[in-house]
């Protein structure tokens, strides 16, 4: 694919997505498109179907018995649904930060060398070079440099996610999705992790689901709002949080629910 | 009392002064071989149950036969062992026959255990490995077992502690005679253990000093397991403080 058409394609195309766990219809009928090297919010009260909607994206709610999904994910025009999909490929493309962080209980240099390791680098100096690659672009090198091999339980929560971010980076995913990342974080790691995002922006396409409607303001370019499985609206993050289309998106976002 | 005599040598057959240098090895070659064989089917079953197993008829009824297996009187077990090994494949009492009942008597302890200590690993590591793109089988195996590893430790020392003082299940499959000879590697040899030869002696006292072996063997016993368990779980110990990182 060349450059110029790489831009111009979106990274995520969804059509039609319907998701249910057993009985439960939790997404209904979503559709959007992602724009790639740009950052989109999910924002919705608890439940709303933005987390499934995420998950589905790496086909991680694969692993939920009951689950079943209609409609079509394409990534760069490949539906990832389609039989024969590799996940363990798409989930190398597709990287995932979670709410909680979620380190290995390894030292800080195995974590993130764990993704490129489980990929076929054995190379001691390429493994190296990567890890320092990786914890620099996730902000975190300068603070753990003396001590990779420490263990990272040892590390502070936003340390932690900022560990688990340069874990996903070593693999090098074009995508990164991030769960409510900076939910179990105090504020000054919010914003370290809010910085990090307007930085990784430029050689990713982000999407991340936030509680937090000031954080989706301030970091992403486009938002969508989810409310019971349906996306009720989508648009540049400015027109959504100033004017926007939907009663129910302005009635959330002032704060009358939710 | 306990010198390198009494440990290395034959036990006599009517006069004092025997030793116990058969039994003593023919107690950890039986654990070792049992474990051979408990180890990967109990572990590997144990693991299935705890990672693989979707809730339905056969999951239960691996479940409800391990169950049912835990129950079983070791002397029951024993007779069976007996019935097969001795008796059906005409093997006599032997070390691979006490070895193979030894191992019945543990699977289901060892399947219990694995399944405990697996399912004590958080989920988050299996997601996020999944998510770095792991396979399932790399989760497995870079993440679940030795984040599991402190369990599963402790599982086989358990069992090994187990297998060590273990008697009812072997009288009747191993026999309370040893080889002739010292270190007789042969799986096809009488295998006394320590914990028979104990009782054998304690039921039979033919031997005029058989209140000296009888106390010699029962500290020795209980030394052995002590060894045991420090030789299986500080080198566990140490891979596991070195692979996670110093604290």
């Amino acid at each position: 694919m060349s450059a110029t058409n790489a831009l111009e394609t979106p990274t995520f195309l969804v059509q039609k997505l319907d998701a249910y766990y057993g009985s439960l219809h939790a997404l209904r009928g979503v559709s959007l498109s992602l724009e790639r090297r740009a950052v989109t919010a999910l924002i919705g009260p608890s439940g709303c179907g933005k987390s499934t909607f995420l998950r589905s994206l790496n086909r991680m709610n694969d692993r939920v018995e009951g689950f079943r999904l209609t409609g079509r994910v394409s990534l760069d025009g490949q539906d990832i649904y389609a039989p024969g999909t590799d996940v363990v490929h798409l989930r190398k493309r597709v990287g995932m930060v979670f709410q909680r962080p979620n380190p290995f209980p390894l030292s800080i240099f195995d974590n993130v060398a764990f993704g490129p390791r489980i990929h076929g680098t054995s190379d001691r100096g390429r493994l190296r070079e990567l890890v320092e690659h990786s914890l620099r672009g996730a902000g975190l090198w300068e603070e753990v440099k003396g001590r990779l091999n420490a263990s990272a339980l040892g590390l502070s929560g936003g340390q932690q996610q900022r560990l688990c971010i340069a874990r996903t980076l070593a693999v090098e995913p074009e995508v990164l999705l991030m769960d409510e990342p900076a939910s179990a974080l105090d504020p000054a790691s919010t914003a370290r992790v809010e910085d990090l995002v307007g930085e990784l922006r430029s050689r990713y396409t982000i999407v991340i689901v936030t509680h937090n409607l000031q954080q989706a303001a301030r970091v992403s370019q486009h938002t969508g709002f989810f409310l019971s499985g349906e996306l009720v609206e989508f648009g540049p993050t400015d027109r959504m949080f100033t004017a926007p289309q939907d009663k129910r998106t302005e009635d959330y976002i002032t704060g009358r629910f939710g | 009392m306990i010198d390198w005599t009494f440990l290395t040598t034959k036990p006599k057959a009517v006069a004092a002064g025997g030793g116990i240098g058969p039994q003593l090895f023919n107690s950890f070659y039986i654990l070792l071989l049992s474990l051979l064989v408990s180890v990967p089917v109990g572990m590997g079953a144990g693991i299935y149950m705890a990672e693989y197993a979707r809730p339905g008829h056969f999951t239960e009824a691996v479940r409800l036969a391990t169950e049912a297996l835990a129950t079983v009187p070791s002397i029951v077990l024993g007779l069976f062992g007996m019935l097969l090994f001795v008796n059906y494949f005409r093997l006599g009492f032997t070390i691979l026959g006490g070895a193979l009942t030894l191992g019945l008597l543990n699977l289901p302890l060892l399947v219990r255990v694995t399944e405990e200590a697996i399912r004590q690993v958080p989920d988050a590591y299996r997601e996020g490995a999944l998510a770095l793109g792991a396979t399932p089988f790399q989760v497995v195996t870079r993440t679940v077992l030795p984040a599991a590893l402190p369990g599963l430790v402790t599982g086989l020392t358990l069992v090994a502690g187990r297998a060590l003082g273990e008697t009812a299940v072997l009288i009747f499959t191993a026999g309370t005679s040893a080889s002739r000879h010292l270190f007789d590697l042969n799986p096809l040899a009488g295998g006394g253990t320590l914990a028979v030869h104990l009782w054998a002696t304690f039921s039979q006292p033919v031997v005029p000093d058989a209140a000296r072996i009888e106390a010699g063997a029962a500290a020795v016993l209980l030394l052995m397991v002590l060894f045991f368990n420090l030789a299986v779980s500080l080198p566990a110990q140490i891979w596991y403080r070195r692979r996670t990182g110093k604290r």
